[in-house]
Formats: structure tokens, C-alpha cells, sequence
């Protein structure tokens, strides 16, 4: 569904991406994860044409998305959810989500009719009710709390039906309890949805428990990437990531 | 049709206004009333449109009275222009009245294009200098314009269709139609999926490109009808005064419409007219006690910016906002409890 190959990004001199080939199949749930700095958030921005790479291609179903302007982008079915929560502070939940979809289905510059059209309405209770946002749904987004905020980030994007749906730190700044909570919600999103679902994450529980595939990014290369178990058992990645704990337990001194 | 069944309450409410309005300026047997009222109707359209931009899309104009002076102008010279008047007959009054507002609208389309582009304070002054321009264009373009001294002559006002303009009853209630359909359009447009797109461009325009709007055309489309309205209401004062004068074009007249929308609030549809009232009100009272009525009034807005920091109706919704959502938050917690 989504491909990267050979992409390469640099800042002056900070190589950010350092060719990196990637793929995410039709219909998978991959982690992306890295220390700080490793270029997570950077590769989101290549794929969703906020970045435009110095060279390499992405794929998008087949077809080439770079140097496409990321409006185009996001009509093409890639969707994204933020680190920082991105909503609309004087709007309601469902407002919000009624703007979105109206956008979606082309009607945001209808001066002429009433808000939100029924069609529109119809969609946005059903993605109240996919989210779990009934009770919060007609509180201002300033008015709820940080997981709502971030889940609502989510529904905002999923208002737009992506193919492919790319979550920046779903779990941030959320505690612990939180946090399984929302990576439920998440992997339940994605079991309904059937899209490819891509996301960066810092918990290594988390990560381990969810995803199918594991991309571990470092210095803006690839460092591995299978299974959990596979991840798991990589001494590259345990050296370089895990941390040395782990690897002095297994390695007596 | 669909329209006018989705917004059957607000034309219920704007048909109630309009009688009062009418009933208002025809039972009351003096000019005042009615006076009074033609001139909140131009002034009221004018702080209204620019609230489009400024409560609704997040855009501070300071300009707008450009396109309240390029319709008034318009206007005024298609009527005085006896090609136009003999050629078209009965028909020239609305065929100015409708050349006029498409003027305006394509004057706002052509300034708007370069304007929306920019943001905060740069719009902001783009806006300003553009209405400088007009401005001294009026002033210096004396043969056409009449200068410093305005259009001179008096507009003719031809009857048509049985409305003779000419005549007080009648303009007066010409003009309480055209202001009430004017603002029932923005009624329509503010609650329209456009009038929510402009919300999102207002809370977070990045978020709301992402989303797939496109946020400079929205604007742009919210400029230009923002900037007809505008024109519509200079009609209107053009009409009252027979007349156009350059002051219309004036930065101080941009700055006042500005004023009105503070002093009502700009969260709240009718809160730019509530404010029109209030500034002519609190205009003519000084004025009874003391000729520095600016003074005054400029210490009123100081109090109503640095004090309030809100509109008086601005009060009243986040009051009204504030106990929904608490209202909304207390059912929740109880919920959780169960």
C-alpha cells in the first residue's frame, strides 16, 4: 500500500532519513520506533509531503506522492494524527468532526444549505460511536480531556477515510492506564477500518503487545525491522536501543 | 426550497423584525425614527459583513470601508450619469443598485486575492493601505468624484415597479427590506458547512488544510462576500444622504465598524449590530453633555477592550456556554459513577 524506497532527507548536514526502503503492506499495523532524534517524525513528514526528500520515491498505492503538495496528499487517503493534539478549540467534538467530513465529501465551500447537511450528521455519529466519544460529543474540544483531544486528533483524520493512517505518539504525554486504554482504541480502529495503520511509539510494552511489524529507526537509518520476537532477540537493536540493561543481564560481566 | 425549510426559523425572525422595523418608522408621525434607522441599517450591514472576516474567519480587516464607499460610490454615479438613467428608464435604479454590489464585489475579488494570501497584522495592513488608495483616488479624481466636497447634485431617484425613493415612506421601508435580506444571507452563510469551514480556518487554519480545505479560497470567498455586503450598506447610506462622501472611504470609518463589533462582541451573530446601536447611542448622548465626544467614546472602547476584553454579548454566550458545557460535564461524571 505504502512504500518508501531509498529516501533520502537531509538538513544542511544532518542527514535526517539515510536511505531508507520501508514498506507497509495493504492492511497492516506497523511501530515506528527509535530514540530521539532517530527521524520518526521526520519520515511522517516526507510521507504526507510536508518534507519534500532529496531523493527516493514513495509510493502510494503504486503511485509516486513526491513533491505533491500535501493537501493532494491527504486527498490521495493519507491520514495523520499529531504529537500535539490539532483540533479546534472553539468547536464541539461533534462539530468538529461534522466540519471534517463535510470537507471530505467536498461540500466545505457550500454557502447554501444548512450545517451540518444530514448525510454529513449520519457519518459523524458513526464516527462518534467507532471512537467512544458519545458522552464528550457535544463538549467544546478545549473542554475535554488530553486523551479525548488525542483521540479526536485521530477521528479528525479518519473523518477524511484514509487508506493509510499515520499516528504520530498516539500514547504521548498520557499515563500509564491511559495509554492501554487508548492503544485499544487504536488497534480496534484499525480491525474495523481495514487500513493500513502506521505508528510511532515510545513504550516498548505498547509496541510489543500491538504491532505486527517493528521499524526500528537510528540516525535516520533502518536498524531492523520483523516481528516482535524478532525485534526482541536483535542484538543490534538491544545494544542501540533497548538499552544496556538489558544486554548486561544477558551477558554476565 | 430545502433553504428556506432549514432556515425557517430564522426567516420567521428576520419577517417579525422587519414588521417591527416597518411598523416602527411608518406609525411613528416624525423623520427621527426612521432617520435613525436608515443609518443603522448602512452602518449596521457595514460592521456585520466585516465580523465575516473578523469573528468568523480570524481575518482583521482594516479596510473594509473601502467596499461600504465603492458601493455608495458606485451607486451614486450610475445614477448620475444621464446615459445610464435615460437608456435604461425605470429599470435604472435596481439595474445601479445591482451593477453597484457586483462592482463592489469585483473591486473586493481583485484587492481580496492579494490580501488573503497574508495573515494577522500583515493583513491587516495590506487591508488598510488598499483602503488609503481608494481614498485618495476619491479625493483626487475631483472632475468624476467631486473631491473633498463628495458627489454633488443629488442622486435622482426615479420610481420604479411603484416604489418612488424619492419618497421617505418609501425608501424607508426599500431599505429595512434590502438590510433585513442582507443580513438574513449572512444568517445563512455563517450557518452553512462554509460558515464552519471559517471556524476551522479561525481556530487552526494549518489543521483545516490538512483536512483537505482549501484555506486561501475560502477566505478569498468569504472576503468577497464579506466586501458585497459591505457595499450594499453604502447603497443604502448613498440612497439616504443622495449623496457619497470620500470620508466613507476613510481609515476613521474602517476603525469605527471595528468599534462596533468590540463594543457588541464578535462571538455572537447580531453582536456587530447591537454594537452599531450602542456606539450612535453613547455618540448622541455625549454629544448632548459635551462637544469632545471622541474623547469620551475613545474612553469607553479603552474600558470595553483593556477592562471587558469581550463584547456585551460576548458575555452573555460564554455565560450561556460555560453552564451548557458544566451542565454536560456533570451528567458525564454521573454516568461514570454508574
Amino acid at each position: 500500500m505504502l512504500r518508501l524506497e531509498d529516501v533520502v532527507k537531509s538538513f544542511g548536514g544532518v542527514v535526517a532519513t539515510n536511505h531508507v526502503t520501508l514498506d507497509f503492506p495493504e492492511g497492516s499495523l506497523s511501530a515506528v520506533i527509535g530514540p530521539n532524534g532517530a527521524g520518526k517524525t521526520t519520515l511522517f513528514n516526507l510521507i504526507t509531503g510536508h518534507l519534500v526528500p532529496n531523493s527516493g520515491r514513495i509510493l502510494l498505492a503504486g503511485e509516486d506522492i513526491v513533491g505533491m503538495p500535501p493537501a493532494r496528499i491527504v486527498r490521495k487517503g493519507i491520514g495523520r494524527a499529531f504529537q500535539v493534539a490539532s483540533i479546534f478549540p472553539t468547536l464541539t467534538v461533534e462539530q468538529s468532526l461534522m466540519a471534517a467530513i463535510a470537507s471530505h465529501v467536498h461540500l466545505s465551500e457550500n454557502l447554501l444549505t444548512a450545517f451540518p447537511p444530514r448525510s454529513v450528521r449520519q457519518r459523524a455519529d458513526e464516527l462518534v460511536e467507532l471512537l467512544g466519544m458519545a458522552p464528550v460529543a457535544r463538549m467544546l474540544c478545549s473542554n475535554i480531556s488530553h486523551g479525548d483531544q488525542k483521540l479526536l486528533d485521530i477521528g479528525l483524520a479518519l473523518a477524511l477515510e484514509p487508506k493509510v493512517l499515520l499516528l504520530d505518539e498516539p500514547t504521548a504525554g498520557m499515563g500509564p492506564e491511559e495509554r492501554w486504554q487508548m492503544i485499544g482504541t487504536v488497534r480496534r480502529l484499525w480491525e474495523q477500518g481495514r487500513m493500513t495503520l502506521v505508528f510511532i511509539e515510545h513504550d516498548m510494552d505498547i509496541v510489543f503487545e500491538v504491532a505486527e511489524v517493528i521499524h526500528v529507526l537510528r540516525y535516520g537509518s533502518v536498524l531492523a525491522q520483523g516481528t516482535a520476537d524478532e525485534i526482541r532477540s536483535n542484538p543490534e537493536v538491544i545494544e542501540a536501543y533497548l538499552g544496556t540493561e538489558i544486554a548486561h543481564d544477558e551477558v554476565p560481566a | 426550497m430545502n433553504l428556506l425549510r432549514e432556515f425557517r426559523r430564522d426567516i420567521a425572525i428576520a419577517a417579525v423584525a422587519l414588521l417591527v422595523l416597518v411598523a416602527i418608522g411608518l406609525g411613528v408621525d416624525s423623520p427621527w425614527p426612521r432617520d435613525f434607522l436608515t443609518s443603522f441599517f448602512a452602518f449596521g450591514l457595514l460592521a456585520m459583513s466585516l465580523n465575516l472576516l473578523i469573528g468568523y474567519t480570524g481575518l482583521v480587516s482594516f479596510g473594509h470601508a473601502a467596499y461600504f464607499a465603492f458601493g455608495g460610490y458606485a451607486f451614486g454615479l450610475l445614477m448620475q450619469w444621464n446615459g445610464f438613467t435615460e437608456s435604461l428608464g425605470a429599470a435604472a435604479l435596481p439595474a445601479a443598485f445591482v451593477a453597484a454590489i457586483g462592482g463592489t464585489a469585483l473591486y473586493s475579488l481583485v484587492i481580496g486575492a492579494i490580501c488573503v494570501r497574508l495573515t494577522e497584522i500583515y493583513f491587516a495592513f495590506l487591508t488598510l493601505a488598499f483602503q488609503m488608495f481608494l481614498y485618495s483616488v476619491i479625493l483626487s479624481a475631483v472632475t468624476i468624484t467631486g473631491g473633498d466636497q463628495g458627489l454633488m447634485g443629488g442622486i435622482p431617484r426615479p420610481p420604479f415597479l411603484g416604489i418612488d425613493l424619492a419618497d421617505p415612506h418609501h425608501r424607508y421601508v426599500f431599505c429595512a427590506v434590502v438590510f433585513m435580506v442582507c443580513i438574513l444571507i449572512m444568517r445563512v452563510v455563517t450557518e452553512s458547512p462554509f460558515g464552519y469551514t471559517l471556524r476551522m480556518i479561525r481556530d487552526n487554519a494549518q489543521r483545516a488544510a490538512f483536512l483537505g480545505v482549501n484555506v486561501t479560497r475560502v477566505k478569498l470567498i468569504c472576503f468577497v462576500v464579506s466586501g458585497s455586503m459591505a457595499g450594499v450598506g453604502g447603497v443604502i447610506l448613498a440612497l439616504f444622504t443622495s449623496g457619497a462622501y470620500p470620508e466613507w472611504a476613510f481609515w476613521a470609518q474602517s476603525g469605527e465598524a471595528i468599534f462596533m463589533i468590540m463594543l457588541g462582541g464578535l462571538n455572537v451573530f447580531v453582536g456587530p449590530l447591537l454594537g452599531a446601536v450602542a456606539l450612535r447611542v453613547l455618540n448622541d448622548v455625549v454629544q448632548m453633555y459635551t462637544s469632545h465626544t471622541e474623547i469620551v467614546i475613545g474612553a469607553v472602547i479603552l474600558f470595553v477592550v483593556l477592562g471587558l476584553r469581550r463584547g456585551l454579548l460576548d458575555f452573555a454566550l460564554d455565560w450561556w456556554v460555560e453552564r451548557q458545557q458544566a451542565k454536560l460535564a456533570a451528567t458525564n461524571r454521573e454516568d461514570d459513577k454508574r
